[in-house]
């Protein structure tokens, strides 16, 4: 009867142990859909409209009130690429951040690895993340995408960032929040000015020729390194590589002009560095903040 | 005998946070850390225990005393400030049941989600699947949304799944006072025969002689310090007499 020693309750393995309950994990992501369209009649196809809505929006007030069609070739899959990663990005923090108090009632009765909640918020976000991309591999097709293995892997990688980077913020933000409500509010304005921080609805030389005449050369550089050492910069732009760049003739003829210098072999990494970085950050506050989780929820 | 629970001097403070905005926080750091930002109460103080392996243990008190938290350290729930708890074996509490259940998933689902949050695998919920039905009673609702349920269906499918998670601890906080008469009688044979069985079984309870039935010795708690272990019907005379 002794075989199993005296082990110390609550003190779980972190991320380990979502591994481990994989099972649980599948069961909370379940729950959190059965339960979010549970008497829609529209059910899951609203992660179809919403962005559907989204992109006409943006494609009517940028494309055509603004003129990006006309500078920017095939202007709408630019845009749709960014903006399907973005939405799983926003969509993804939002939930991770509210998921720690979301389910207080829970955390504070049984013990179980919480790090499951933010987890499978982000995973959650990721199933409707798919009939996007399918949207948006559809238009691709249409417009004559023919991908390599350089391609499939910048498009993965880029996910992958996004994947990262949500759930390392989303430990940070959602263990915060037990403490400060803040958080939340505070999460808002950061995906607000996620949207308009990334390369999503204007193209990067922009960025870096309005920079360089409103700083000057060396402020501007110094500027644009800033604005490009941002991951979600980075995903958007692996996208855009992935999915836009194939489609159209300037992928071609003049590459720096569809996405910056360097971004598979100088950026891609650096992108990938930060993300595993903050997903460590994440853990490591969550693990220091979550032994009162109980108490104050 | 060996050892199921081992706590060792914890105490556990409580900080009774006025605030719960950066901003006031904030504006306390400013003004010079004038006065407290909170206030702390002891919840628990010096508390050492150790339970052996098929022991029934009553924790007794008015309420405050420190029952229901000495229970969620055992636990995992909570973490002590100063000391260890340290337990042999899987444990799980009946702590609320019913807490892991969602009202707007079926009966069902509800059994795996339920099961799973108390650590049993896949495997182990459907081969325990029939066994919970059965003793549960709750038949062909099973597949209602548990929010149409009465409390008291909804109470003994919750009890039913924990009783068949099968750990070697047992946690029971305060859930036999609910229920028909019939099916309390049911859990409460049910929490015998897992007496009989060699579990461990730690409950917490006001209903003193539902307790005095089921547990051996009594731990009588007060402000957060064990003032009496001995045997269930010493420690329940002593709370009576002192009350």
């Amino acid at each position: 009867m002794s075989t199993i020693n005296l082990t110390t309750p609550g003190l779980g393995g972190g991320l380990r142990d979502v591994l481990r309950s994989r099972y649980l994990l599948k069961l909370l992501v379940q729950k959190e859909l059965k339960v979010r369209y549970r008497g829609s009649i529209l059910g899951l196809l609203w992660s179809y409209v919403k962005p559907g809505v989204q992109f006409v929006v943006f494609w009517f007030a940028l494309g055509i009130f603004l003129g990006m069609n006309r500078n920017t070739e095939n202007y709408p899959i630019y845009l749709f690429s960014g903006i399907v990663l973005i939405n799983f990005f926003s969509e993804a923090l939002g939930n991770a951040s509210r998921s720690i108090v979301g389910n207080g009632g829970l955390i504070k009765k049984i013990y179980l690895p919480r790090e499951l909640f933010p987890v499978a918020s982000v995973w959650v976000s990721a199933i409707h993340f798919v009939p996007q991309l399918l949207v948006l591999l559809i238009a691709c097709f249409i417009a004559g995408w023919k991908p390599g293995f350089a391609q499939i892997a910048a498009g993965l990688i880029g996910f992958l960032i996004v994947a990262l980077l949500a759930i390392g913020l989303g430990l940070f933000f959602g263990a915060v929040n037990v403490y400060f409500r803040d958080s939340e509010n505070f999460v808002d304005m950061l995906l607000m000015i996620a949207t308009w921080a990334s390369p999503v609805l204007y193209s990067w030389t922009m960025v870096r020729d309005g920079l360089f005449d409103a700083f000057g050369a060396g402020a501007g550089q110094v500027l644009h390194t800033i604005y490009q050492v941002n991951p979600l910069t980075i995903a958007v732009e692996l996208f855009h590589f992935a999915f836009w760049m194939p489609t159209t003739t300037i992928g071609v003829t003049d590459q720096l002009a569809a996405v910056p210098a360097n971004l598979l072999d100088l950026w891609m990494p650096i992108g990938v560095a930060i993300s595993v970085f903050v997903i460590l950050a994440g853990q490591f506050t969550f693990r220091r903040l979550e032994g009162r989780f109980a108490q104050e929820l | 005998m060996t050892t199921a629970i081992e706590v060792r001097g914890i105490s556990k403070e409580f900080v009774l946070r006025h605030t719960r905005s950066i901003k006031e926080a904030f504006v306390w750091i400013v003004k010079g850390r004038k006065g407290d930002l909170s206030k702390k109460f002891h919840a628990l103080d010096d508390i050492s225990l150790t339970i052996e392996q098929g022991e029934t243990v009553a924790l007794l008190g008015l309420n405050g005393s420190g029952k229901s938290t000495l229970l969620k350290h055992i636990s995992g729930v909570m973490l002590p400030d100063t000391g260890t708890v340290r337990t042999r074996g899987r444990v799980a509490g009946l702590i609320e049941v019913g807490a892991g259940f969602h009202p707007d998933l079926s009966g069902r689902d509800n059994v795996y989600l339920n099961g799973a949050i108390l650590g049993m695998s896949e495997e182990q919920i459907e081969e325990r699947f029939e066994s919970i039905l059965e003793f549960s009673e709750i038949g062909q609702f099973i597949d209602t949304e548990v929010k149409f349920y009465s409390s008291g269906m909804y109470l003994r499918l919750a009890f039913s799944v924990a009783v068949h998670t099968d750990p070697e601890i047992f946690l029971v906080d305060e859930i036999l006072a609910v229920g028909d008469e019939p099916f309390q009688k049911k859990c409460l044979s049910k929490i015998k025969e897992l007496a009989a069985a060699g579990k461990t079984l730690v409950v917490v309870s006001h209903d003193l002689d539902l307790i005095s039935q089921v547990c051996e010795r009594g731990v009588l708690l007060e402000h957060g310090r064990v003032v009496l272990d001995s045997t269930v019907d010493d420690a329940v005379s002593t709370l009576r007499s002192r009350h």
